[in-house]
């Protein structure tokens, strides 16, 4: 092979970039489940929340979360006639086991369960020095736990509070959406296992889920639409207390 | 040759920065994932791992497989949204051998989980004052928690 210097290093290029293809190999195939088929998100429906904490013990069941830790939660709010501004909000162990009896006096009461929005354009993903956390091609936020370094940058990113650093894995930890049970087509625990109906699994690319009739006929909102993080999980019916 | 008159210095650089490059594209392969960016920057394969975790909660359409005679009794009552395990807890082992049983439940504590009064809960849950309505007395005892009410002729 006849090749001068000159023409070798002009190569090199060439060679790293037919290299870095070689690297990056071919997709997986997954025979019952196509990611760009879907695009996960959720629904909660705050007047049907009766606070009972079916959730939060079900999410701890399913995803083994350690006690004292949340990767969903529910809030009680308390706003005494005008005082939005000022509600008084409690969440005793997460409501895992329920909440205290209210007394009836001013004011209203209601539950807001919280978990993570899966955003469409996420501060946690965008602040991962390592490309330990993503969101997946089918809308779900998920944290790589054999990459985490544990430096907590997403935690902090979060504007929703929903990530932590494991206690024993010293990565972070968070709401999977149930990965692994919506890709077997069944719904999250929190889901599954919620009395009311309050908590509904919402495919936004399945033109028959409910979701679609839902949001014409009903006054939705996200959490923190001011931080555009694309949040993607709708909140019927939600008390402009909620911050 | 003359172009190349004392250049020898420009070419040991050049080989030196070859060898660099060479090893940093070594050191890559060997350091970075096979499935890292194979969907963006991060390890394609952990998509997979994740995806193949077990489950815990069978689903309410594993229980209606066997249990249909439960499905029919909860069919017409006010439970009939409620799904098996929101009060049976996590029962995907059993799902998978029936031999294992689950724990049998307390409805004097399982019932108050949603029904005892609070002045924070909605009007669509039907709320008691637990200590006056049944003063102790299991649930079970008037309501058959698969159809609870009391005019439901008390089938199981």
């Amino acid at each position: 092979m006849n090749m001068d210097r000159r023409h070798f290093l002009v190569m090199l290029p060439a060679a790293a970039i037919a290299w870095e293809y070689v690297l990056a190999g071919t997709p997986e195939a997954s025979p019952n489940y196509t990611m760009s088929e879907h695009w996960w998100s959720m629904l909660i429906d705050i007047p049907k929340c009766i606070g009972c904490g079916n959730c939060v013990r079900a999410c701890a069941a399913e995803n083994d979360v350690p006690d004292g830790y949340f990767r969903t939660w529910v809030e009680r709010y308390h706003v005494d006639d005008y005082n939005m501004e000022n509600p008084e909000v409690i969440s005793p162990d997460g409501g895992k086991q329920g909440f205290p009896a209210a007394k009836e006096d001013a004011g209203k009461y209601f539950f807001v369960p919280k978990l993570c929005n899966h955003c469409a354009d996420s501060p946690c993903t965008q602040v991962c020095p390592v490309g330990a956390t993503f969101i997946t091609p089918d809308g779900v936020v998920l944290v790589d736990q054999k990459y985490c370094l544990g430096c907590a940058y997403c935690v902090q990113a979060c504007p929703y509070g929903c990530r932590y650093i494991h206690p024993t894995k010293k990565v972070a930890d968070k709401c999977t959406l149930c990965y692994h049970r919506i890709t077997k087509g069944l719904t999250t625990a929190c889901a599954e296992n919620c009395p009311t109906g309050a908590r509904q699994l919402v495919d936004l690319k399945n033109p028959k889920d409910p979701i679609h009739a839902f949001l014409k006929t009903h006054h939705v909102q996200v959490l923190k639409p001011q931080m555009a993080t694309g949040a993607k999980v709708f909140y019927n019916e939600l008390d402009g207390a909620v911050r | 040759m003359n172009a190349f008159k004392d250049t020898g210095h420009l070419f040991r650089f050049a080989l030196l920065f070859v060898v660099a490059f060479v090893v940093f594209l070594a050191m890559r392969h060997l350091v970075v994932p096979k499935s890292f960016g194979q969907y963006g920057h991060y390890r394609g394969a952990a998509i997979g791992e994740m995806a193949a975790r077990p489950i815990h909660y069978a689903g309410h359409e594993a229980c209606e497989t066997c249990h249909a005679d439960i499905l029919q009794t909860k069919s017409s009552g006010k439970h009939a949204n409620v799904n098996c395990e929101a009060c049976h807890g996590p029962l995907a082992k059993h799902a998978d051998d029936p031999s294992l049983q689950p724990a049998k439940l307390d409805t004097a504590v399982l019932c108050a989980g949603c029904h005892a009064a609070s002045a924070a809960k909605p009007a669509i849950i039907k709320q008691v004052d637990v200590e006056q309505h049944s003063s102790g007395v299991s649930c079970e005892t008037c309501h058959k928690p698969h159809s609870p009410a009391i005019d439901a002729g008390g089938a199981q």
